[in-house]
């Protein structure tokens, strides 16, 4: 029983991380109609910076300005290449976004090499115990960061006029523009918010118990993909509920690798899209997602 | 020209549009709107109506159109480049056609969205109050989602939407379509209430009886050209109007008030 709730603290953690990942793959997705596949580098980028800042100046300040930076990288791409691109195939646009991936993870890679960066988080390795049940502080901080994030976003969502303009664009962008809704604006600031969360992502994502930066916690985001769409692609709801079930799926099935060992070694890897297929082959528009979406 | 009595608030001079460089939509057309007057804009499906309200509202961009020729000066000043969010700010708003309401927002989500836009965010509380004064049944569910709305109230909802940017001309495509006779004569009324509020209508139509029911003047528009222009009275018996619109003859000439064409439509309606 105490395995059993450590796995689902872990999980609920693990998925608070790919909560976040996900939504803001939902957010771009609903502001400018674009599947973006560059949540990864921009969750590496955020992590990069802040570990190599933080020796320098700072945790906190590192923080900060690794946020704020991948927040920039975001927008940049979305001005510098999404805007000017409105109205290519929306294939095209997803498959630009895979360009920028790997030009992006390609570089860093380089640039990290075989090293593992230590971010350098106050809260080290420490450990908590929540009612008995074991926890590292960087995964407790995970799951209350998150929350806050995504309650501010939330909220911020539905009243903020912000989050009205996304939703009335997200649902008719002619209707919204002949309103004076600035389509362009609203694409930007949801690559931004995006950009924010991917960096917070993987601020956390590369803390304790993970050992550090590696290029391979690009690969988080490969995680969040499927919490995205099991939840429902325009959802931004079942991100979250997608998210959550995708990271306690995860630990689960870590955790428990000796009783399904039958399934072979490293199961725990392909848990996220098998729950996603198991998912789509019952509801095919997600948990969440707006079932006419096809329909003009 | 017809309408001394007022400075135009929008004159087109001489429009031409093609889609994609071929498609030619409007091929030459002249249409003035006095300040503080509706006017009427009748003409079949692909007639070019659709086209000059994207036109006007900045939108044709998104269609992929492009003026050929010719000018749109709104209040003195060309259209010329400028984005639906400027004309938006400036007063000119469009009421999209078939509603395009956002369904899965809320009545007052809705209103608010149509509010953005506006260029004084402090007319935003007065502008909703106006809306709920002009359409009662929106401010009874304005928690509820638009979608649920029924066909006539969700086009108040549209319209009630355009109005909270404080429009100063207010362009409509189509009010009318798909509603039942009754809905379409309040929609009138509703039409002739902004424009005693102070804001002057571009009405688009294929419903003639109600369009020139509530307009001061008319023009047709046939294959992207002005084929008849006139005052609305005079317009709604004239013989090519009667036959082409009306489908009448032409003892009928009293068509023109909302409620009589209600009952002309109703029967129709109900066969």
């Amino acid at each position: 029983m105490n395995q059993f709730l450590s796995l689902l603290l872990n999980g609920l953690s693990l998925g608070a991380i790919y909560a976040l990942i996900a939504l803001g793959f939902v957010i771009i997705f609903k502001a400018s109609e674009v599947v973006t596949f560059m949540q990864g580098s921009l969750l590496l980028l955020g992590a990069y910076l802040i570990a190599r800042l933080s020796e320098p100046i700072g945790f906190w300040a590192a923080a900060a300005v690794g946020i704020v930076g991948t927040a920039a990288a975001a927008v940049l791409v979305e001005r510098l290449l999404i805007s000017r691109l409105r109205g290519a195939p929306v294939i095209s646009l997803a498959i630009l976004t895979i360009g920028v991936d790997l030009i992006i993870l390609t570089e860093i890679t380089r640039r990290i090499g075989s090293d593992i960066l230590n971010v350098g988080h106050p809260w080290g390795g420490d450990a908590v115990s929540i009612g008995g049940v074991g926890i590292t502080t960087n995964r407790a901080l995970a799951i209350v960061v998150a929350g806050i994030l995504i309650g501010a976003f939330f909220i911020a969502f539905k009243f903020s006029s912000w989050g009205i303009a996304m939703r009335a664009a997200a649902e008719d962008g002619e209707a919204a523009a002949l309103m004076g809704i600035r389509l362009g604006w609203v694409s930007m600031v949801a690559w931004l918010v995006a950009g924010v969360l991917a960096a917070v992502a993987g601020l956390f994502a590369t803390g304790s118990p993970t050992p550090g930066v590696t290029p391979a916690i690009w690969a988080v985001a490969l995680a969040a993909l499927p919490a995205a769409i099991l939840g429902g692609l325009d959802s931004t709801g079942g991100a979250l509920v997608g998210g959550l079930i995708i990271g306690v799926a995860t630990a689960m099935a870590a955790g428990y690798q000796d009783q399904i060992a039958f399934l072979g070694r490293g199961f725990g890897e392909v848990v996220p899209y098998v729950v996603m297929v198991a998912v789509l082959l019952v509801r095919p528009s997600g948990l969440f997602g707006t079932r006419d979406v096809t329909r003009v | 020209m017809m309408d001394e009595t007022h400075a135009p608030i929008l004159e087109v001079r001489d429009l031409a549009v093609t889609y994609g460089g071929v498609v030619q939509a409007l091929r030459g057309v002249d249409i003035t709107v006095g300040e503080g007057s509706v006017v009427a804009l009748l003409g079949s499906n692909g007639a070019g109506k659709t086209t000059l309200l994207r036109t006007l509202s900045g939108t044709l961009k998104l269609h992929k159109g492009r003026v050929e020729s010719g000018e749109v000066r709104y209040r003195g000043s060309s259209l010329k480049g400028r984005d639906p969010a400027r004309c938006v700010a400036d007063g000119l708003v469009q009421v999209p056609e078939g509603r395009r309401i956002f369904s899965r927002l809320t009545v007052e989500e809705n209103l608010k969205a149509g509010g953005l836009g506006a260029k004084d965010k402090s007319t935003r509380a007065p502008a909703q109050e106006r809306v709920y004064d002009l359409f009662p049944v929106l401010a009874d569910r304005r928690t509820q989602r638009a979608g649920l709305l029924s066909g006539g109230e969700q086009q108040m909802l549209a319209i009630g939407r355009g109005l909270m940017a404080g429009p100063k001309l207010l362009l409509l495509d189509e009010p009318s379509l798909g509603l039942a006779p009754r809905i379409i004569g309040q929609i009138g009324e509703v039409i002739r209430e902004i424009n005693r509020q102070g804001t002057s209508v571009l009405l688009v139509e294929q419903n003639a009886t109600m369009a020139l029911g509530v307009a001061d003047t008319a023009f047709v528009l046939d294959v992207g050209k002005v084929s008849l222009q006139g005052p609305a009275v005079e317009l709604a018996q004239s013989d090519a109007v009667q036959r082409l619109y009306l489908g009448h003859g032409a003892e009928e000439t009293e068509a023109a008030a909302p409620r009589a064409g209600t009952r002309k439509t109703l029967a129709r309606w109900k066969a």
